[in-house]
């Protein structure tokens, strides 16, 4: 789900206790939160280890770690799970990279600049669900524009991209891609913007190539914002449903089956939901796992950067 | 800084580079859904339809209850953001205003929820609200919807909240107007873009959501709209290309408005936030 990270809180006037009436305040948002969000993430994970199942009529029973035993053997899981990471990978790094080339170049003094930056909101504005029919009719193997360019140019004849084995996952990212690229472009250029120029100005008169300049002034200011939207993006893109379920259903043959789609199925095809629920557990373990490794690794070697 | 005119060509081929590949799928969305069929079903598509027509924007009409549809999109979302907004603004105050322990953990709450797994807390939210009986309602969906929108609203109030002065506050104090009182009357009126800015951001994330609404809505009259644009596609795949590029188009329209209206908010927010932070 992606949701723009606003304004991050300044520091205000701040005052040492609630003092009264402040329950009165707090208590119409925490009651839902309570009731509708950390309960159900509670809920959940003891859900983890009953064999629960939907519509069945014999009560529930604890049959503690069964679940995730029966997880740790589970080829599909681990497949869907490998291509998950491939997918999350492949998606964030390109989407960085091309973010972060866009920024600098947006944040250059350029005709047209406000068009682009109008246009980036576009993708970010898009339903995930329209996203992904928009590029089933540019995939589309004989209606579609991506082949016929392909010809036009003499490349190919002409390959069904969401059905091919090999084509189905990059084709897929590609579209993962293009339609997270606004958002991050649009935090890479705030980030920009909080560089000093005169910093930048005086590398220049100091006869700094444009490379040293970026290394040296641009980066280190834009790192912290760099590293947080990465590692959102890394989550976001790892727990990804709409996009892939509308593009292929996670077809063919669970090429693009991400761990999403691959819980959805087991919880609301087959019903599985102590099974489903469980592999959310391991879901969210291994995914802060990896974040913590890399979070720790990149403030540790941060310096040099 | 002085650009060479090499590096000015790289730019500008770099940014028409980056317009086409930004605008291309959506104009194509945009070309696909005024073909006629014996265009869509030529073998050589063209960009610019030869014999433009609306046809397929009726089909999709009567292919699936696209009015009914929105109208299930409009309450959800609309119902969300109203009432996230509503409960969100006087929390986000106290946590603006004061660093007591509840701030602290409501601060760090939204940042883990930015990491939700979606998975684990839909499945006990499914049986809690079957227990409820709010399956397949849009009020289910609007609880749902609000929960969900509460993180970032909260986070975008704390910095409205903290953009106004406290100091005109403790004047209105001063001056012997109460808690509420000031509440009202001072801080609410300067917050109210920041509340608006904040409501239609929720609207324009509920009205996108897909996953939520798949799970709960069980039947075609209570669906939302992404969901129904998925009926488009059948099961095999196979897809009525134009009326599904119709109403995909269709779908997309209220939130590029709001976008459009938000857009400097949007940018404007997140820059003002880096640079002051």
């Amino acid at each position: 789900m992606r949701q723009a990270a606003e304004d991050p809180p300044k520091r205000g006037r701040e005052r040492p206790g609630p003092g009264h009436g402040a329950w009165f305040l707090v208590l119409p948002a925490l009651i839902p939160i309570l009731v509708l969000s950390v309960g159900p993430l509670l809920y959940g994970i003891l859900l983890a280890f009953t064999d629960a199942q939907s519509g069945r009529t014999e009560p529930t029973r604890w049959i503690g770690a069964l679940n995730f035993r029966d997880l740790l053997q589970d080829t599909l899981f681990w497949e869907s799970f490998r291509i998950g990471l491939v997918w999350a990978v492949g998606v964030t790094v390109p989407q960085f990279l091309l973010a972060l080339g866009l920024a600098l170049l947006l944040n250059e003094r350029l005709r047209l600049r406000r068009l682009a930056r109008a246009l980036a909101i576009v993708p970010w504005a898009m339903p995930e669900v329209v996203v992904g029919i928009m590029w089933r009719l540019v995939y589309s193997p004989d209606a579609g524009i991506l082949n016929e360019t392909l010809r036009d140019v003499g490349l190919g004849d002409g390959r069904d991209w969401l059905s091919g084995l090999a084509t189905a996952l990059p084709a897929v990212i590609v579209v993962g891609v293009w339609a997270g690229m606004p958002q991050t472009t649009v935090a890479l250029l705030a980030g920009l913007q909080n560089t000093p120029r005169e910093l930048h100005e005086a590398a220049a008169l100091d006869g700094a190539g444009a490379w040293r300049r970026f290394r040296t002034v641009t980066w280190p200011a834009l790192r912290p914002i760099a590293l947080a939207i990465t590692a959102l993006n890394f989550i976001w893109n790892f727990n990804a449903f709409a996009l892939v379920y509308v593009l292929t259903s996670g077809g063919p043959g669970g090429r693009t089956r991400l761990p999403m789609l691959f819980a959805y199925e087991e919880a609301f095809r087959y019903g599985q939901f102590g099974y489903a629920a469980a592999m959310g557990c391991v879901m969210v373990a291994l995914i802060s796992i990896l974040l913590a490794v890399f979070l720790v690794g990149r403030l540790k070697g941060g310096d040099d950067a | 800084m002085r650009t060479g005119t090499a590096a000015r060509v790289g730019q500008y081929t770099a940014l028409f580079g980056y317009l086409v590949f930004l605008a291309f799928p959506f104009l194509w969305l945009i070309s696909t859904a005024l073909k006629p069929p014996r265009e869509l079903g030529s073998l050589h598509p063209t960009w610019i339809p030869r014999d433009p027509t609306l046809d397929n924007f009726r089909q999709a009409f009567d292919e699936q209850p696209l009015l009914r549809a929105a109208s299930n999109s409009l309450i959800a979302a609309a119902g969300a953001a109203v009432i996230a907004v509503l409960i969100a603004a006087p929390m986000a105050y106290v946590m603006a205003r004061h660093r007591t322990l509840l701030a602290r953990a409501a601060g760090g709450w939204v940042v883990v929820s930015q990491a939700f797994p979606f998975v684990l807390v839909i499945i006990p939210l499914f049986l809690v609200l079957k227990n409820l009986r709010l399956i397949n309602s849009v009020p289910g969906l609007v609880m749902v919807y609000v929960v969900w929108a509460l993180p970032f609203a909260l986070w975008m109030l704390v910095g409205y909240v903290r953009a106004v002065p406290a100091e005109l506050e403790e004047a209105a104090a001063v001056d012997g107007a109460g808690r509420l009182r000031t509440l009202v009357s001072v801080t609410a009126p300067l917050m109210a873009p920041g509340l608006a800015a904040t409501a239609l951001f929720a609207f324009v994330t509920a009205w996108n959501e897909f996953f939520f609404a798949l799970v709960l809505l069980k039947t075609p009259e209570k669906q939302t709209l992404p969901v129904i644009l998925t009926h488009f596609i059948g099961a095999e795949g196979v897809a009525d290309l134009g009326p599904l590029a119709a109403a995909a188009f269709l779908a997309t329209l209220p939130s590029l408005v709001v976008f459009a209206v938000l857009q400097r908010r949007i940018t404007g927010g997140m820059l003002a936030g880096a640079v002051k932070n």
